[in-house]
């Protein structure tokens, strides 16, 4: 049957599964908007008011789902504005299948309007991009980059097509199998044994995972595997959420803004096993501290990832549900009794002990209040920066993707669009915790949620600062606060009122309940403006290169 | 650990873009190029790629596994430089306005086993293939003259003997 370019797009993106995108019409894709509007029966198209919330949408939807999130977007502006969202997805390691038009083919490389070589722009930030320039290459370019961007280590892939493609007509045969790349080994048999006989032999392990647990998932593998060797276990930020925060093994986070007890727990360990993560400097500090006087046992899907940061002893390179499945089996487990009383005596160290002052509103008291109000299926997005880590540290977590936040590039601005994403991917309630500075970056996406009456909680924690760099600015600039103090004028309520939202105000504890039971009674969106201490602080904090005896644990 | 010399055979689509991928990837991990030569192979929708670059055992293992993430790289190989041919080919124009110089030139022109390819009454230009060593040696020799031109391929290798660029090698000797 023949089809145009843009109908093939339509039947590929059906063929993939594919029943929700994001974006933005424009000049380069209006024949793709015109077959969306004929498919608008099968295939649900959500408009953000600026492509780079419909690229964090996109994001936030395959976050929230496991399935591969889909973004449109015209040519050259259109294209650059999904940047930070393809970097942002591409550092976390997340499922992305951008669309873009362009100009047409004999227009290509005259600087023609809204021309942009996308994937120039865009090749460093995706895991593969592709410019079509022969209509009859469409659907094996369109299906292998679907393929790419799930496979593997997942990222986010990018197709550019020009304007002429769309509407150029083409044979069209539904499914074949497009050529595959060689698929990653399974860790050999001889290996695996190396690695059981020194967990077998270790006499303090400790796990430590990161966000290649919930992209395998592998959260059951992962319990199972700590239980049967005894080791507690830590994780990155981009981890919390494979396991439930009460698990009586899981001492929380590690890394700058980690508790206490995990932190140390892994600096007094002999065997570091390490599931899904890429030791990033956030989360080791100090790197020759870090490896000294413990072995390293790395487990990931990326041979790359293997002693690019920290040395690894002994490294199992494969799909980690199976290679957890398959360590399993060997002849790992042990007593570790003398380990555990450690591990309680560490936990029992004042150090230990998260708590803020309670006798003004704080963050902990407000994602505590949060929680009681959300089931363990809800979804908390955040933004980037104080508001983040208080919802690591202070939130508590219990299944796997209900956990959405820019780990690896710290995007500011992520929120919003990642939010809706979710809202719309899981169907359900999702909570954005974000404060005045990161609102502030995408804030006009109120619109996108009140035109979709997504069932969305927004809770804005108001510092009137740039709290973390007021932060460090605090600790290591003497109190230079330079350009961190906002004082920014905007009426939050009236703002997202102005939206078409709800809004409430909280500025005393004593009305704590009160407001947030009435927003979590809402059914569309919500913005709870909550006002906090301008000079509360991100504790423990383990300064940037330093090691747990440098740990900070009081303001 | 130390720096060495090393270079990698690679066999990538032949498709646009990917010249830039690769070095762009050099580029972004701050890896360096000392020489990159890539031309089609006997199969026209595959290019065969020689890279030479300095680095020690961390940054090697690093660049073979961050270029066989690329969907265009087929396959990489790090060559053992004892188990492999290379050769460069270089274009040489050098001054030879007098007789004396003309003649000692093309005494070294016959002894190095190049090739004079073009000929005016003040310049000869050279044409000379070799590994790096003696190609370096024949530089060295015409420099006094005046080297108005010169211009390098880029290293190219190929495995010895059974070694074939993606093929299971056969440790075995009879």
């Amino acid at each position: 049957m023949k089809l145009t370019g843009a109908q093939l797009l339509i039947q590929i993106l059906l063929e993939q599964g594919v029943d929700t995108v994001f974006g933005y019409p424009g000049g380069a894709v209006l024949s793709i908007y015109d077959e969306l509007y004929k498919s608008s029966d099968k295939i649900r198209h959500i408009i953000t008011c600026h492509e780079q919330a419909a690229a964090h949408a996109a994001d936030g939807y395959a976050r929230s789902t496991g399935r591969t999130g889909v973004v449109i977007a015209t040519s050259g502006p259109g294209a650059t504005n999904l940047v930070t969202g393809l970097a942002t997805a591409y550092l976390d390691s997340v499922p992305v299948v951008a669309i873009t038009g362009n100009v047409a083919c004999p227009l290509i490389g005259r600087d023609s309007f809204q021309e942009v070589d996308t994937c120039g722009v865009t090749l460093p930030i995706t895991k593969h991009n592709y410019i079509v320039k022969d209509v009859r290459r469409l659907p094996d370019v369109l299906r292998e980059a679907f393929r790419i961007a799930a496979e593997g280590r997942p990222g986010p892939v990018l197709v550019d097509i020009p304007k002429d493609l769309q509407t150029a007509a083409v044979e069209f045969t539904p499914a074949v199998e497009s050529p595959k790349k060689a698929i990653v080994k399974q860790p050999d048999s001889d290996t695996l044994a190396e690695a059981a006989k020194l967990i077998k032999n270790s006499k303090k392990p400790f796990i430590y995972f990161g966000g290649g647990v919930i992209t395998a998932n592998a959260s059951a593998e992962l319990a199972a595997f700590a239980e049967k060797i005894g080791a507690p276990m830590g994780s990155s930020m981009m981890g919390l959420s494979a396991v439930p925060n009460d698990h009586p093994l899981f001492l929380g986070m590690t890394g700058m803004h980690g508790r206490f007890a995990a932190s140390k727990t892994m600096a007094c360990s002999d065997l570091l096993v390490a599931v899904g993560v890429r030791f990033s400097d956030r989360a080791t500090g100090n790197k020759a501290e870090f490896s000294r006087n413990r072995k390293v046992l790395h487990i990931d899907i990326d041979p790359a990832e293997i002693g690019k940061n920290i040395p690894a002893y002994i490294a199992l390179v494969g799909d980690i549900k199976q290679t957890l499945t398959l360590l399993l089996e060997e002849d790992i487990s042990h007593s570790v009794t003398a380990w555990h009383n450690e591990v309680e005596e560490i936990k029992n160290m004042p150090d230990s002990r998260l708590g803020m002052d309670m006798s003004r509103l704080n963050p902990q008291m407000l994602l505590e209040a949060v929680r009681e109000r959300t089931n363990d299926d809800t979804v908390v997005a955040t933004d980037v920066g104080q508001h983040q880590m208080w919802t690591a540290q202070y939130y508590s977590f219990s299944k796997p993707r209900t956990f959405i936040t820019s780990g690896g590039l710290g995007t500011m601005g992520f929120g919003m669009g990642s939010a809706i994403g979710s809202c719309i991917g899981t169907g359900r309630r999702t909570v954005l915790v974000t404060s005045d500075g990161s609102f502030h970056m995408n804030m006009n996406e109120l619109a996108t949620a009140v035109s979709y009456n997504l069932p969305l909680v927004i809770m804005l924690l108001d510092n009137n600062a740039l709290g973390m760099v007021r932060q460090w600015q605090t600790m290591f600039f003497e109190n230079r606060y330079s350009q961190t103090t906002l004082n920014r004028k905007t009426d939050y309520v009236k703002l997202a009122e102005a939206f078409g939202a709800k809004a409430l105000r909280l500025t005393d504890k004593k009305d704590l309940s009160k407001v947030l039971d009435e927003a979590f009674a809402q059914k569309g969106p919500v913005l709870v403006h909550a006002l906090i201490d301008s000079d509360e602080k991100v504790l423990p904090m383990i300064p940037p290169g330093g090691t747990i005896n440098d740990i900070v644990t009081k303001g | 650990m130390e720096n060495e010399r090393f270079l990698l055979s690679m066999l990538v689509n032949n498709e646009a873009g990917v010249l830039i991928r690769i070095s762009g990837l050099f580029a972004r991990r701050g890896f360096n190029i000392a020489s990159l030569s890539v031309g089609e192979t006997e199969n026209p929708e595959i290019s065969r790629m020689t890279i030479v670059g300095t680095g020690d055992e961390y940054f090697r293992d690093q660049v073979v596994r961050q270029l066989e993430k690329l969907q265009d790289v087929r396959i990489v190989e790090l060559m053992d430089m004892n188990d492999t041919v290379t050769r460069e080919l270089f274009l040489i124009k050098v001054n030879a306005a007098d007789q004396t110089s003309r003649s000692q030139i093309l005494e070294a022109v016959n002894i190095f086993r190049a090739k004079v390819i073009d000929l005016t009454p003040v310049s000869l230009t050279i044409e000379i293939t070799g590994e790096s060593g003696k190609l370096g040696a024949f530089i060295e020799y015409l420099k006094p003259y005046g080297i108005s031109e010169l211009c390098r391929t880029g290293v190219t290798a190929i495995g010895r003997g059974n070694n074939i660029l993606g093929k299971p090698k056969n440790k075995e000797e009879k």
